[in-house]
């Protein structure tokens, strides 16, 4: 069984929630170490990048070029928190990219229309139509009991629909909208650029969500065991369906980031992006069959992916590399994710055998 | 989700070959409505262009279908399809004959479909994320191969035989035959019935592990190779080999068998369903172009034909079970 | 569950495989072996000058893809000029711009009985053969921006000459460096064709004394993608600290770049010019980032394009060398070698002139 739905328990997969199910709390810790361990993989594989690319080029450590590289991963972390949320529950959003793209389009055409708006509305708007768009998504999911792989696979060519015939040819420039908005995806606060402080709030508002509230804490019971989360009473359609509003909202989110940075909008803004999203998640840690998986661990693989690509450029590396890079990258990651649940299977059977 | 479409599957094996019905009357009534209304439709030469548009979706569909009802995926079909094409484009500017270059070619397609199999069935790796890795490293690697360069000057003879060949295209033969190999394989034999057994029954399929784990890599492999097979016929339809041919190609073909009634969770969906689901996607874009339809519209036609196909018989099983366990609550305990 | 057996049909497929591979291995078709017929497809003919301007001509342009904001502008010349010759306009074309939509695009067209097909190839050759059987069943086939294999289209209506692209570009990194720097050229794929003819064209320029002391290091590839171009521009700076001025002779490219700079501490110091249209890049001329910039105008390129086939379609022209045909307010226009049209030295757009343009 190799698709996240809700539908079936699968007994053959041992690795579905695998640090959740512990009951021992001495191989629980030892569990928790063991994706401690992966996640700090994720950052020694982030550090050995960096290191490699300043010694071809020194130039890659200085302030201009650290805040380039958080500025075009924000994007990405936002959409890969999101997905997280989905992807837990065993489910998955392949509508992201569309949904990025309709937010998009949307905040660009509000200010050229209405360049007064206060921004705070047009982040609200842009996140409510990815919410809406979300909604849309988990409702099919959630309501109608169909799987989210066909649901949002649909609704991705029906969005991108959408927002083809909403935009007809037309694109949204950066003259036509108001300094302060694209200020947004320029402006630095201490520092740091205002989008990146934006992706990082979200990692932060959702990690915690997802480590410390009952409802977080059920996403991950639902994701391990779908059908015994409903037997024990959690209300599994209505965590899907707020997980799905979340990522979409999430989605409509970086739509806003996505223009405020561009400052071009067209209809094909986001093309594509929802396999890179999926990548991004995988890579820091989420299994794909839902029930394990953090917020921060999505936010390091989107970062990963991101420095890649910024690292290729700044090394002049042949630019054909990269996606095969990224190929084999993704491969890596589940494969390690694979060994370190056999690891941690062996160690639990070890223990309950000296303790029997 | 939920118990309830798991049992649905079992419960409606009835309903699915009303699936296929339904889709084949669907297509029927999309032909007769567009050739009469549709100027131009109804001809033999606008059949043939159709055909020949639907002819990669259609051929790397029918080894997918069986990897789905195994309860796997492929979403690296396309990639695989692209660089079987940069890879064949880089051997003919090396002077290899074409005849060669096809064997190697569709060698090559199985050899990528083996290595997403190592993964798959010997890692015990999930196909979905195996597949969105291989999905970008051999796109990768197509680049790696042929940069951006097309490699096009390919014999007029041959590019002919599959864009117009007489008396019909090569590919408009090989796809129906394949379709009657694949058909026969999983309707008719041992083997393909425990393909569904496979998808249906995950305990049933653990107990039996080295035996599924064998069926399934041959399916990899078998997918693999068809869509290197399906890479040779783009490159010489459209007499150009690139390394960025039929990208994004994947999720066209995966909306496509699950039109055709193939449950995303494996045990469920029949060959003839899929291929009515390609060409009634074929089709409706078909007519919908000839008669001046934006592009547009037929995004969202597609992705709603997509989901009407797991919302309307998921709603007939829900209501119909809903009725009967209503029933039964008023019965006699 | 049935039993499955081992059983020996691997090793008769690989010996049947084998035995594939060496029959193929021993002669077959190999390049070179057959030779295409160079005159295939070629315009037939005889062109009649005098030959009225046909009213009600089916004119379809088919753009790489729709959508597109460039195309929707050319296209919207197009449909001018069609409304002048009083045919009936329709642009139609795929959401994304690949070359095997086009050709199903193509064999619509081609369906329908359209009188002129206005296209832009995605792909040189792959839309060939569908070019070529819509001809045979009577459409005139202009390509316009970027060209297919001649031998599949009637006329190319050529944006502006190559020489005259690339002695544009250089003349204008040339006067806002000062004379002297390095520079690089942020281009867009590193095989689209017309680029890297520019490109050729602009070191040739380079060499001439008058740009001696001006240097190009390097050429970087942004895809036409636009974070990818951005990307490449903040490795440009990275890997060239002392660069005076960046050439990106491509819309998405010199957009991104500008976006990049005039959020960087290169603001203003780092020359940047190329080829853009005047909405995308009016912010970065006025916040000073950008101080002028070239591209033709692409309503003319599509206005052109409709005159071009309908002239076709007429009998007017056939496609040969030294024919003339009239363009509407564009005035007379010569088709010169390979069926080739040029629309005219590029526009340059700065701070005085930016406003007057809306594309």
């Amino acid at each position: 069984m190799s698709i996240p739905d809700a539908s079936t328990p699968d007994v053959s997969d041992p690795d579905a929630g695998a640090p959740e199910r512990v009951a021992d709390p001495g191989a629980a810790r030892f569990a928790r170490r063991l994706w401690a361990a992966r996640e700090l993989g994720i950052v020694v594989a982030l550090a050995l990048l960096v290191l490699v690319t300043v010694v071809g080029n020194p130039a890659f450590l200085s302030p201009q070029s650290l805040r380039d590289l958080v500025l075009g991963a924000a994007v990405l972390v936002v959409l890969a928190v999101g997905q997280t949320v989905v992807i837990v529950s065993r489910n998955i959003d392949l509508s992201v990219g569309s949904v990025l793209g309709l937010a998009a389009f949307a905040t660009g055409k509000l200010l050229s229309s209405a360049p007064g708006t206060p921004i705070a509305l047009v982040v609200l708007l842009g996140v409510g139509i990815g919410a809406l768009c979300g909604a849309v998504n988990g409702a099919l999911v959630a309501v109608a009991r169909v799987p989210a792989l066909v649901i949002t696979l649909g609704t991705l060519y029906i969005f991108r629909g959408l927002d083809h015939a909403w935009a007809k040819g037309q694109q949204v420039n950066a003259s036509d909208m108001p300094r302060d908005f694209l200020g947004l995806g320029t402006s630095t606060v201490l520092g740091v650029p205002v989008p990146a402080l934006v992706a990082a709030a979200v990692v932060l508002v959702v990690g915690f969500h997802l480590r410390s509230y009952r409802s977080g804490r059920e996403l991950y019971a639902i994701g391990s065991e779908p059908a015994a989360a409903r037997l024990s009473g959690l209300p599994v359609g209505r965590r899907v369906f707020t997980a799905f509003v979340v990522c979409g909202a999430s989605a409509g989110l970086a739509g806003v980031l996505h223009t405020a940075r561009f400052g071009t909008v067209d209809a094909t803004a986001g093309t594509g992006v929802e396999l890179q999203v999926v990548a991004a998640a995988v890579v820091g840690g989420v299994a794909i069959f839902g029930g394990s998986g953090s917020a921060h661990g999505a936010a390091l693989g989107a970062l990963l992916l991101t420095t890649i690509g910024s690292s290729l450029a700044v090394l002049r590396i042949n630019p054909f590399w990269q996606q095969a890079v990224v190929g084999a990258l993704i491969l890596a990651a589940i494969g390690i994710d694979r060994l370190l649940v056999v690891r941690a299977a062996n160690r639990l059977r070890g223990r309950s055998s000296h303790g029997a | 989700m939920g118990r309830d479409t798991r049992s649905a599957g079992s419960v409606s094996r009835s309903a699915l070959t009303r699936w296929d019905t339904s889709l084949l009357a669907a297509l029927a009534a999309v032909v007769v409505v567009a050739g009469v209304t549709v100027d131009g439709f109804a001809s033999a030469r606008n059949a043939q262009f159709l055909l020949l548009d639907v002819v990669a979706i259609a051929l790397i569909a029918l080894p997918l279908t069986l990897v789905v009802i195994t309860g796997e995926i492929d979403l690296s079909v396309a990639s695989t399809l692209g660089l079987c094409s940069a890879v064949m484009g880089r051997l003919w500017v090396a002077g290899l004959s074409l005849e060669l270059i096809v064997v190697l070619v569709v060698l090559l397609g199985a050899v990528l479909g083996a290595v997403n199999a190592v993964f798959v069935t010997r890692f015990a790796l999930p196909s979905l994320a195996v597949t969105i890795g291989t999905l970008a490293a051999y796109r990768g690697l197509a680049f790696v191969v042929l940069g951006d360069q097309a490699v096009a000057d390919f014999p007029a003879g041959w590019t002919d035989a599959a864009s117009s060949g007489r008396p019909v295209p090569w590919a408009l033969v090989v796809v129906p035959a394949l379709a009657v190999v694949f058909g026969v394989v999983l309707h008719a034999t041992p083997f393909g019935r425990s393909l569904y057994a496979m998808g249906n029954n995950a305990e049933a399929a653990a107990f039996a592990g080295l035996l599924v784990a064998r069926a399934k890599f041959w399916l990899f492999v078998v997918s693999g190779a068809v869509s290197g097979l399906a890479g040779v016929y783009w490159t010489l339809r459209f007499a150009s080999a690139r390394a960025d041919n039929a990208a994004g190609l994947e999720l066209a073909v995966v909306a496509a068998v699950l039109l055709g009634g193939v449950s995303i969770f494996g045990g469920r969906g029949t060959l003839l369903g899929v291929l009515a689901g390609v060409l009634l996607l074929g089709a409706v874009r078909n007519a919908l172009q000839l008669a001046d339809v934006a592009a547009d519209t037929l995004n969202v036609v597609t992705g709603g034909l997509l989901i009407a196909s797991v919302v309307v018989p998921n709603a007939i099983v829900l209501g119909r079970d809903r009725w009967r366990r209503r029933r039964s609550d008023r019965g006699p305990r | 569950m049935p039993q499955l057996k081992r059983d020996p049909r691997p090793g008769l497929i690989a010996i049947a495989m084998a035995a594939v591979l060496v029959t193929a291995a021993c002669g077959g078709t190999t390049r070179g072996s057959e030779q295409d017929d160079p005159a295939a497809g070629r315009a037939t003919g005889q062109a009649n000058p005098d030959a009225p301007l046909a009213e009600g001509l089916d004119v379809a342009f088919l753009p790489k893809q729709v959508n597109n904001p460039y195309f929707t502008v050319a296209d919207g010349g197009g449909k001018t000029a069609v409304e002048e010759f009083k045919g009936s306009f329709k642009e139609v074309g795929p959401s994304e711009a690949s070359a095997s939509s086009q050709v199903s695009y193509i064999n619509t067209l081609s369906q329908q009985g359209t009188d002129v097909i206005v296209t832009s190839a995605n792909d040189p050759n792959a839309i060939c053969g569908a070019l070529n059987s819509a001809r045979q069943a009577g459409a005139k086939v202009v390509t316009f921006d970027s060209d297919t294999k001649p031998e599949c289209r009637d006329v190319f209506v050529n944006q502006a000459t190559a020489e005259g692209i690339a002695r544009n570009q250089v003349e204008l990194i040339s006067e806002q460096i000062g004379g002297e720097g390095k520079i690089a050229i942020l281009s867009a794929t590193p095989n689209a064709t017309n680029q890297n003819a520019w490109i050729e064209l602009m070191r040739a320029e380079l060499a001439k004394p008058e740009f001696a002391k001006v240097e190009l290091v390097t050429v970087a590839y942004g895809n036409d993608e636009d974070q990818k171009s951005f990307q490449e521009t903040q490795g440009l700076l990275r890997s060239y600290p002392d660069l005076e001025g960046i050439v990106s002779p491509t819309t998405v490219g010199v957009a991104a770049a500008a976006r990049y700079l005039s959020g960087s501490q290169y603001k203003g110091k780092v020359a940047l010019t190329g080829l853009g249209t005047p909405n995308q890049m009016r912010e970065f001329v006025k916040d000073g980032t950008v101080r002028s910039f070239a591209l033709w105008k692409p309503a003319d390129l599509g206005y052109l394009a409709a005159f071009a086939g309908a002239a076709l379609a007429s009998g007017r022209i056939t496609g040969a060398e030294g024919e003339e045909f009239e363009a509407g307010r564009l005035g007379e226009f010569t088709i010169g070698a390979g069926g080739v049209v040029v629309l005219g030295p590029p526009s340059v757009f700065d701070a005085e002139n930016i406003d007057q343009f809306d594309f």
